[in-house]
């Protein structure tokens, strides 16, 4: 086969020029930092409440995804209904569309006076400009993941599998319990992790909502937006750096989780 | 799946499908919960973008979308995305090809760097660059020198477009071509074929919708994305706002009426993406169940 030198050529070329060299230079950025006013930057009050916000509000997000996903999944593979296909195809918006759009349409429902937030103000639940809105936009922007890690389990799950557990004298419950969930669990779990992953560093579709309120409503992404804006680049360095290795522990926990699916598939 | 099951389901009072199957109850609801979440989360806030964009009628809907500074917007999100995709496309069958042709040491860490960018916040997408060619950044210096422009300016945004895209084209390809194999080149090859005849004629016809449906996700991140862009734009209005961050200001603005009809175009294209993946997905699903059953023929007879 030719073409070896060249495609490898230009592969290489381009993925150091426009991805390693600059995610490099992030962190030699922080090396012109001293360990502790890295570890200053960090763990400064304010970065530390964004954190536990960012990191909560993806994790609510994640699990409502993983819920609703497996739901939705299981209604999409197993049941025929009218729309069926067009929610099929509908499941991947959150992918298509833009997050800045994402971003004003939940506000504007959320809102006060939006469709949503004129029947949840008067029950005394504020969505827009609080915690809860976070959750809303990071719920949305998650919404692909374990629908479409589930779905193709589930379609080449065997039925013959169920159908012995019935003939055995399993219940429906008991079937969906020991047989069904166990088979798509590692998937759903994936779908949770990359839905995690990607709330994580979303920023778009959430700074409309939340607020931004110093300590209540900020997301890390925004800090680093922040730090940006007042030309404290080895600050935006330092939190990016931080975000990053929180990310790449979850892409690490995603491969072991998808390793050790596999390896269970294999086995069974 | 019939025979074995008749064999061992024998009571016939128990009806195999009925015992794999849920309640009627239980999927009402279970559809139910599916619905009211796709409706709560993807309808309503669809609606929510049309009937926002047209809430002060259609005279004003056209007027911004004429104004100025949205032409300029949507010129600006037409050039990014004008050579953000043919980049990553040129770079994404290049990878492809190095990668799922050959064997070679390391390739599954160059796959995992190729990902590398979906891994990235979008901010950090856009700080790396900041950093790079910024006025305090690596080459801020010598660029101001010589009175070159990259942050705050059309390149930059251009730059993080490319690198929140990247590794599209490439993620559909690689699985794909290497599921095909190699057998059809070295026929082509050992015909005399030259390699780019090869590629053009044997390859390229092969992996046609991998590589469309790589180049339009490609193609609707490039236009719509705003975490990167908007860190290394500056925001100045008419130079260096992409549509989406026309939206931004403009709802910032409180203009909602031309934010929204700015964010209905855009949802627009993201429509036209879905609808276009969906039939994609149905060819291609068409084109491997042929090639299968032509192979299957094919080493029968």
């Amino acid at each position: 086969m030719p073409g070896f030198g060249i495609t490898m050529g230009i592969t290489l070329t381009y993925l150091s020029l426009v991805v390693l060299v600059p995610l490099a230079a992030l962190f030699l950025k922080t090396t012109t930092m001293t360990w502790s006013s890295f570890w200053h930057t960090v763990s400064d009050a304010r970065v530390l409440a964004a954190f536990r916000l960012s990191l909560g509000a993806s994790l609510v997000g994640g699990v409502i995804n993983t819920v609703f996903g497996v739901i939705l999944a299981w209604v999409l593979v197993r049941y025929r209904f009218p729309g069926r296909k067009l929610i099929d195809a509908l499941v991947d918006l959150p992918f298509a569309l833009p997050t800045a759009v994402a971003g004003i349409a939940l506000t504007s429902l959320y809102a006060s006076n939006g469709w949503i937030g004129r029947i949840l103000e008067p029950l005394g639940v504020k969505v827009a400009f609080t915690w809860l809105g976070v959750v809303v936009a990071l719920t949305f922007i998650g919404l692909p993941f374990v629908v479409r890690t589930v779905q193709p389990v589930l379609e080449d799950l065997d039925r013959e599998v169920e159908e012995a557990s019935a003939s055995l004298g399993a219940s429906r419950a008991q079937t969906v319990l020991r047989v069904i969930l166990p088979e798509i669990g590692p998937a759903a779990l994936t779908g949770f992790a990359l839905a995690f992953a990607r709330a994580l560093g979303e920023y778009g579709s959430v700074i409309f909502i939340a607020g931004n309120m110093p300590m209540r409503t900020e997301i890390v992404p925004l800090l680093v937006v922040i730090k940006l804006e007042q030309f404290d680049y080895a600050g935006a360095a330092a939190i990016a750096v931080a975000m990053l290795v929180v990310s790449f522990v979850l892409l690490l926990f995603i491969n072991v989780l998808q390793w050790w699916s596999a390896r269970r598939r294999a086995f069974a | 799946m019939s025979e074995t099951a008749t064999i061992f389901t024998l009571p016939a009072s128990r009806d195999p499908a009925r015992a794999v199957g849920e309640g009627a109850v239980v999927r009402v609801l279970l559809i139910g919960a599916a619905l009211g979440f796709v409706g709560l989360f993807l309808f309503i806030p669809l609606a929510a973008v049309f009937s926002q964009a047209l809430a002060k009628g259609w005279s004003v809907y056209w007027t911004s979308l004429r104004e100025p500074d949205a032409l300029s917007a949507i010129r600006l999100t037409l050039l990014a995305a004008g050579i953000a995709v043919p980049c990553n496309l040129v770079f994404g069958v290049a990878a492809a090809w190095a990668i799922a042709k050959f064997n070679f040491r390391g390739k599954s860490i160059l796959i995992t760097l190729v990902d590398l960018p979906f891994a990235v916040s979008p901010v950090i997408s856009g700080l790396v660059y900041v950093l790079l060619f910024g006025l305090q950044g690596w080459f801020g210096p010598w660029l101001s020198e010589h009175n070159i422009r990259i942050i705050f300016a059309v390149p930059g945004i251009v730059l993080a477009t490319i690198f929140v895209t990247f590794p599209f084209v490439a993620r559909e390809l690689i699985p794909l071509m290497q599921a095909q194999g190699n057998e059809e080149e070295q026929a082509a090859l050992s015909l005399g074929a030259s390699g780019w005849k090869t590629f053009f004629r044997v390859t390229l016809p092969n992996i046609k919708w991998g590589l469309f449906y790589g180049v339009i996700l490609c193609n609707a991140r490039a236009m719509g994305e705003f975490g990167a862009v908007s860190v290394v734009s500056g925001h100045i209005r008419g130079l260096t706002n992409t549509m989406p961050l026309h939206v931004e200001i403009l709802y910032n603005e409180y203009n909602f009426a031309a934010a929204f009809a700015v964010a209905s175009i855009l949802t627009m294209l993201a429509l036209v993406t879905l609808g276009l993946k969906t039939l994609v997905e149905w060819k291609s699903r068409r084109q491997f169940a042929e090639l299968s059953r032509d192979r299957r023929e094919g080493g029968e007879s």
